[in-house]
């Protein structure tokens, strides 16, 4: 017998002028995994911290167990057994788990008698679901898998029937993945109700047996899971058919064009994050790099680009040497020399933000012609050119003259991509194309990656994106703890076994 | 014998000159562990002062002068509050206006209640507060070691700085052995943690700016009505900006803080030995330059010694709930 435990009625939402939430109808049955899904920005989350009392809808009505609740903060939401584990993490770093958990449910003014039960009740909880924490460590020395379980174990500990998980999979590894999926399942059979939140097909198909899809605010459609598929989930996502796998030619790969030597860099803060690194990439291919984050792709990517210091090594472009401890070129130098970047942060340092289009549609290309006359901007050409440029790569709203922040995620990186593409590079450095870029804009940037590889240039891929990674790349490599730990042809490789290098396991 | 008397009335001023620090740190730590900036310190020890020297000559009683102080200090810090927990101002800004607001405050009622500008009235012996003496301090003055300690050093303080010694493992157990110690730190880490865990940032916030505000009003108090028995103008001077150097060179913590407030004390109680002190082959140092030694010592220490001190994660930053 199948009874809704969570109902939501004519929810809405907005902020400012945006209309995030949009009547929405809700209805999820107790004891199911349920999955939400839409793309970035489709109001999943929004509706979710409505759900759990960190945003209060502006009209509709929130059912528990069939009796209407008013959501004044999580407090109302936590008391009525709803428990969210967020995209970014709500621990506080420098805490014990134990403190973690306890926050707010302290249960006494002065710590004592029941400190003592909490860590008794922890234990069972982890026991009863395998969690394996030890209450006593330190949140930043916990992986990312492990500091997840300790926010499900907080929401576990503080009464959760309902389990609300947002984008859970993102930062993990796929071992890690399969370990939380193997928790999420085991409460499950304990009777738990789970909303499973996400913008990955693959992850509604494997554990979900409901599914409802968001679209611009809305909702729009609900499912059983066995009678869909993602073909069929990705269009009601998009609104129209999307090619989920890429059309990509055989590898035609010429010369080495881009490599590098013994490289070994440092962060900030003086720590080694890349190790002796050796890496090759011909004209024509697409070289990944996979890794779970901050396994070094990011100082490996600055290095490149001439952004940060070498420590040791070289690196050469078309067999000439352009880096090391000694001389380097920096981003401009290299840049003249046909290398392009695209880099992973492109709010902080692909755009800036504050500035309109068409400036950032020629930055670093700014002095030349026709952008500038002696040092003067060519305002008309700058135009015409952004207008250009903006039609050919799908950047939407056409308007040059709009600030680059009002753009959405996908169309800001749209305007990188074809700024640095523009000038035909031979080498291209790319990080994570995709991040926080909706399917219809993923697939767009995908194909103009492809078509850049086909023309003869060598691209280097970093993506925390293990799908995107295997799609897109000739070769795989995969760097853990600063080192490349392997090296693999695309053709022979499975997602289990760079799931195994990227964990550092092998 | 003389040298021992020496090192005894060296450690009993550094004692007496460390208190106002001690509360000034005390009282940072409330805040800046709850995310709140607190440079307004050195503002509302000088504002304490003077409504406690103030209220101290009109009610005749130095209690209802403290009490009127920390009516005072709680309302800046509310103030301090306001524009920058409620209305999410720039925290460093709000501080510096409250400092200058009240430098010029205090001046101006000063001369317009008393005709004096920035002075007010010495008070009497009953409306300051007199040095304590210890049970059998006069009788155990002759034992050696422990009459000199406790006759000596311990013994013929004003109240506030047994008070300022006490708070210390007060703070200590409150923020470390509570639980409004554990949502105190948490809220000064990661107010989302703290929101998301159903506790409201913002209440948090405003509590600990109003125990903030209860203890920088001792020390307030120390200045104008027991180690002096009058407000003069700019009277403070620095030690709002000391204590909170202190509180970052004591990273956060009571214990160290303490450590830090001593270590300046120290320095002020010896450059005071040293004036007019002849020394073999250089001669008599230059006053200022003594007079220096406690403000160069805060720049070195915290230039270079301390080595990194980690700040909590939001300091600084307004909580922002809704995007």
């Amino acid at each position: 017998m199948v009874s809704p435990i969570l109902e939501l009625t004519n929810i809405n939402k907005s902020f400012g002028h945006v209309h995030a939430n949009k009547n929405i109808n809700l209805t999820i049955n107790k004891g199911t995994i349920h999955g939400i899904i839409g793309e970035n920005g489709a109001g999943k989350s929004t509706l979710m911290s409505i759900v759990f009392g960190l945003y209060q809808a502006n009209s509709g009505t929130i059912k528990v167990n069939g009796k209407e609740i008013n959501l004044r903060s999580p407090k109302d939401s936590i008391i009525n057994g709803i428990g969210m584990v967020h995209q970014h993490f709500m621990l506080v770093e420098n805490f014990t788990v134990l403190e973690n958990i306890i926050l707010g449910f302290e249960g006494e003014l002065v710590f004592g008698k029941n400190l003592e039960k909490a860590k008794k009740d922890l234990k069972d909880l982890c026991d009863t679901y395998k969690l394996n924490i030890d209450l006593n460590s330190t949140i930043s020395d916990l992986s990312v898998g492990f500091r997840q379980r300790v926010e499900i174990l907080k929401s576990l500990y503080r009464g959760a029937e309902i389990l609300i998980l947002d984008e859970p999979t993102g930062v993990l590894t796929p071992q890690e993945v399969d370990e939380l999926f193997k928790i999420l399942r085991s409460l499950k059979e304990e009777g738990k109700t789970i909303v499973l939140i996400t913008h990955k097909l693959i992850e509604i198909m494997d554990l979900t047996s409901e599914v409802s899809v968001m679209r611009q605010g809305e909702m729009v459609g609900h499912t059983k899971t066995e009678n869909t598929n993602k073909e069929q989930l990705a269009e009601m996502m998009v609104g129209r058919s999307v090619l989920l796998r890429l059309d990509k030619s055989e590898v035609k790969a010429g010369g080495v064009l881009f490599s590098v030597k013994n490289l070994t860099v440092k962060d900030d803060l003086d720590v080694t994050r890349v190790k002796n690194v050796d890496l090759e990439i011909r004209s024509g291919e697409i070289l990944g790099l996979a890794g779970v984050t901050g396994n070094g792709q990011t100082e490996l990517l600055e290095a490149l680009s001439g952004i940060r210091k070498v420590e040791s090594g070289e690196i050469y472009l078309e067999g000439k040497k352009v880096s090391d401890s000694q001389n380097f070129l920096d981003p401009r130098e290299l840049k003249d020399k046909g290398l392009a970047h695209v880099p992973e942060d492109r709010q902080r340092m692909g755009l800036v933000t504050d500035f309109k289009a068409y400036e950032n549609l020629i930055f670093g290309y700014h002095d030349q012609q026709p952008f500038s006359k002696s040092s003067v901007l060519n305002h008309r050409d700058i135009i015409s050119h952004s207008k250009k440029i903006m039609e050919e790569y799908d950047v939407r709203p056409q308007s040059p003259n709009l600030i680059t922040s009002n753009f959405s995620g996908g169309n800001q990186q749209k305007i990188i991509l074809s700024r640095e593409l523009n000038e035909n590079p031979k080498v291209l450095l790319v990080g994570q194309p995709t991040r926080g870029v909706d399917i219809g804009a993923i697939e767009f940037i995908h194909q103009r990656l492809i078509d850049m590889r086909d023309r003869g240039a060598a691209i280097l891929l970093v993506s925390v994106e293990l799908d995107e990674v295997l799609s897109l790349s000739d070769r795989i490599a995969v760097m853990f703890d600063g080192k490349i730990v392997g090296e693999k042809d695309n053709k022979n490789v499975t997602d289990r076994e760079l799931g195994l290098l990227m964990a550092g396991v092998v | 014998m003389e040298f021992l008397s020496d090192i005894a009335s060296l450690i009993n001023s550094t004692l007496r000159i460390s208190t106002p620090l001690v509360f000034a740190a005390m009282a940072g730590i409330f805040a800046e562990r709850s995310g709140v900036i607190d440079f307004s310190l050195e503002g509302k020890m000088l504002m304490a002062a003077f409504v406690a020297a103030v209220g101290s000559y009109f009610l005749g009683n130095p209690w209802l002068g403290l009490l009127l102080a920390i009516i005072a200090c709680v309302s800046l810090s509310m103030l301090h509050g306001f524009a920058s927990v409620t209305y999410k101002g720039d925290q460093v800004v709000s501080c510096v206006a409250i400092n200058i607001l009240i430098i010029g405050l205090t001046t101006a009622l000063a001369a317009a209640w008393f005709g004096q500008a920035g002075l007010t009235p010495t008070l009497n012996e009953d409306q300051r507060f007199l040095e304590v003496n210890l049970p059998f301090a006069e009788s155990l003055r002759n034992v050696p070691i422990i009459g000199t300690i406790y006759s000596d050093i311990l013994s013929g303080h004003y109240i506030f700085v047994y008070l300022a010694y006490l708070s210390v493992p007060l703070v200590f157990w409150v923020v470390f052995k509570t639980s409004f110690g554990l949502r105190l730190r948490a809220v000064g880490e990661n107010p989302s943690a703290v929101d998301t865990a159903g506790i409201n940032v913002f209440a948090m916030r405003y509590k600990a700016l109003a125990i903030n505000g209860v203890l920088i009003a001792f020390a307030g108090a120390h200045l104008s009505t027991a180690v002096n028995a009058n407000f003069f103008r700019e009277m403070s001077a620095g030690r709002g900006y000391l204590a909170l150097a202190a509180m970052i060179f004591g990273k956060w913590h009571p214990k160290t803080a303490l450590v830090a407030c001593l270590l300046f004390g120290f320095t002020d109680a010896l450059q005071i030995r040293l004036q007019g002190v002849e020394l073999p082959a250089i001669g008599e140092i230059p006053v200022q330059l003594i007079q220096a030694i406690p403000y160069v010592l805060t720049v070195v220490l915290l230039a270079g010694f301390v080595g990194k001190a980690i700040a909590p994660n939001a300091i600084g930053q307004p909580y922002i709930k809704e995007r």
